[in-house]
């Protein structure tokens, strides 16, 4: 940059940060101190229905109730635990399925002819564009008791009752998955796609078989894209609340549905409150995992 | 494709299945939207009259027009705030707050939708008891909701366009004697353009498909459309949806396919 445009751009470049640094500090991060402040206080019914920490009696006593009833409660009650682990559950193994899934995608994507990758990305973006709610919609559909896959199993025979998917975590699983793969098979495409392909072949000139190649080459190489779209994947889905709502049942409790009832159904604020703590509480460690692999693969890129 | 067809088969095949598990479903949506049947899986012969029908849903029609103002609106908000962003991000490394607007910007993009809205809403609540703003909640609360998310993903999109960009035409500019905001309304802003179209579209998308965040920030007067569709889903299956849903898809289909166009040719300008 020249230093004309230097000395210039430091009068704007202050509004320039400035402004989208205070819209998100105003309505992204503080948010989150009234999430800690609504989880302390205790629950009435009133609107909003939380009472003040800072009450002032008739005598003109000013007093400060923290409530740290909530949080006990979450630790106590089975049903805050379980929703807990879960989401846990449906998050970890819903990673581990989309990797399973994703890489051999974006692997074979990075491996197609340079005219074709262009295309098959875009079919992999395509139905991220179009309603994510519709396209969970679609598997109630396909899943049902009467739905397309229980009629295309009994008419080739293969079963004889229909099988009991829908609502089932078998349900959630296909739901999470389907709607997040394509948040994995990018960032991996990208890692792919600028492998150093000359340690490839010095690993095949030194006779390894092309299974001890992808292992000790491909994969190690990889690991930024693995981790960074596994964060993309895992975190969402730990407060998911549609599919869960949807395609899960009784037996499939997770943390952002019991957050979805806690405020809508029993209009307990604090609860629902103290609920969202924690999960940013657990979220924390993935989110500044994410941050690690993808600024380094950004100074990779810019390298 | 022949070739690499013959010597990774395996890898094709996965490749394949993968697609057709992305794509089936949005398949299966269509088809069943021309079903004469009410039964969604049941064949019952060709029919339109679920577009019928759901042109007749007047509730759903106007949180439809509610949807695409705000989307609208929102895209816009989101494209400036977003574009503002990415500038700092790539230009002003040096600047006071650029660290921490990084973490800022990043974190909506994976934060569950359901502790956004939450926070939000207790923001909103908390400001209306202090200040008497926003009175209420309805368009502009989602509206403030919406941008805070979509901007972050616009911030993406421009960010890596910004820093894959050629500056040596800026600073010719610069050296010609152009003031900064004439280069970069000259110079940056069309170079940038397909990025800011693609945040556009985006941000657009993701204000109409939003259920989570808008549940809590909405109030008693602004039902939006996927409020409208997750009621009526939640008792089941119905064609109407699924027209609904064709229509969406033929609708993103066109976009993006108009999108592509204009990219290609741009591109194929440039060479």
């Amino acid at each position: 940059m020249s230093a004309a445009l230097r000395t210039l751009s430091a009068h704007s470049s202050r509004l320039i940060v400035a402004v989208p640094w205070f819209w998100l500090a105003l309505f992204f991060v503080l948010p989150f101190l009234f999430i800690l402040k609504i989880s302390l206080s205790e629950p009435q019914l009133a609107m909003p229905p939380y009472m003040d920490w800072v009450r002032e009696f008739e005598d003109g006593l000013l007093t400060i109730t923290l409530n740290f009833g909530n949080y006990v409660l979450l630790f106590e009650d089975e049903l805050y635990r379980d929703a807990l682990w879960g989401s846990f559950t449906v998050a970890s193994i819903s990673t581990l399925l989309c990797l399973l899934l994703g890489y051999p995608m974006a692997y074979a994507i990075a491996r197609a002819p340079e005219h074709w990758r262009m295309p098959l990305l875009m079919l992999i973006i395509l139905p991220f564009w179009t309603s994510f709610l519709l396209r969970v919609y679609a598997w109630i559909g396909i899943l049902k008791d009467n739905g397309l896959l229980n009629q295309l199993l009994m008419s080739m025979g293969l079963i004889e009752q229909p099988l009991q998917i829908l609502h089932t975590p078998v349900a959630v699983y296909i739901g999470v998955v389907y709607s997040y793969l394509p948040f994995l098979v990018l960032p991996l495409y990208a890692t792919l796609i600028r492998l150093d392909n000359t340690l490839l072949e010095a690993a095949a000139d030194l006779g390894a078989r092309p299974a001890r190649q992808f292992f000790t080459v491909t994969l190690p190489q990889s690991m930024p894209g693995i981790v960074a779209g596994s964060m993309l994947v895992f975190i969402p889905v730990m407060g998911e609340f549609v599919i869960p709502d949807l395609l899960g049942g009784p037996d499939t409790l997770m943390v952002g549905k019991l957050m979805w009832i806690e405020f809508f159904s029993n209009k307990d604020w604090p609860v629902a409150s103290s609920l969202a703590a924690i999960l940013l509480l657990v979220l924390i460690v993935p989110f500044v995992l994410m941050r690690h692999y993808e600024q380094r693969r950004q100074a990779e890129e810019e390298a | 494709m022949r070739q690499f067809f013959t010597r990774s088969p395996l890898l094709v095949m996965m490749l394949l299945a993968g697609y057709a598990f992305l794509y089936l479903p949005i398949v299966s949506l269509i088809v069943y939207s021309f079903n004469e049947s009410r039964l969604v899986t049941v064949w019952g012969g060709f029919s339109t009259k679920w577009y019928g029908e759901l042109m007749s849903n007047g509730p759903l029609l106007d949180a439809a027009a509610l949807s695409l103002k705000i989307a609208a609106l929102n895209a816009t908000l989101a494209v400036v705030l977003g574009t503002l962003a990415a500038l700092a991000l790539v230009r002003f490394r040096k600047a006071r707050g650029h660290k921490s607007l990084g973490v800022m910007v990043a974190a909506p993009l994976v934060m569950p939708e359901i502790i956004i809205g939450l926070s939000l809403l207790l923001l909103f609540v908390a400001l209306e008891n202090l200040t008497g703003w926003p009175e209420g909640r309805g368009q502009t609360t989602i509206l403030i909701a919406h941008a805070t998310f979509s901007m972050a993903y616009v911030t993406v999109i421009v960010q890596s366009r910004l820093a894959h960009m050629d500056t040596s035409i800026e600073e010719a500019a610069m050296d010609l004697g152009a003031r900064p905001l004439r280069v970069f309304f000259t110079v940056t802003l069309p170079m940038i353009a397909p990025a800011l179209m693609a945040g556009w579209l985006l941000a657009f998308t993701l204000s109409m498909d939003d259920l989570v965040i808008a549940s809590f920030v909405s109030g008693p007067g602004a039902t939006t459309l996927p409020m409208v569709v997750y009621s009526s889903v939640r008792l089941g299956v119905s064609p109407q949806i699924n027209a609904l849903a064709t229509i969406f898809i033929a609708v993103v289909s066109l976009a993006v396919l108009i999108a592509s166009v204009i990219l290609y040719r741009q591109e194929k300008a440039r060479q």
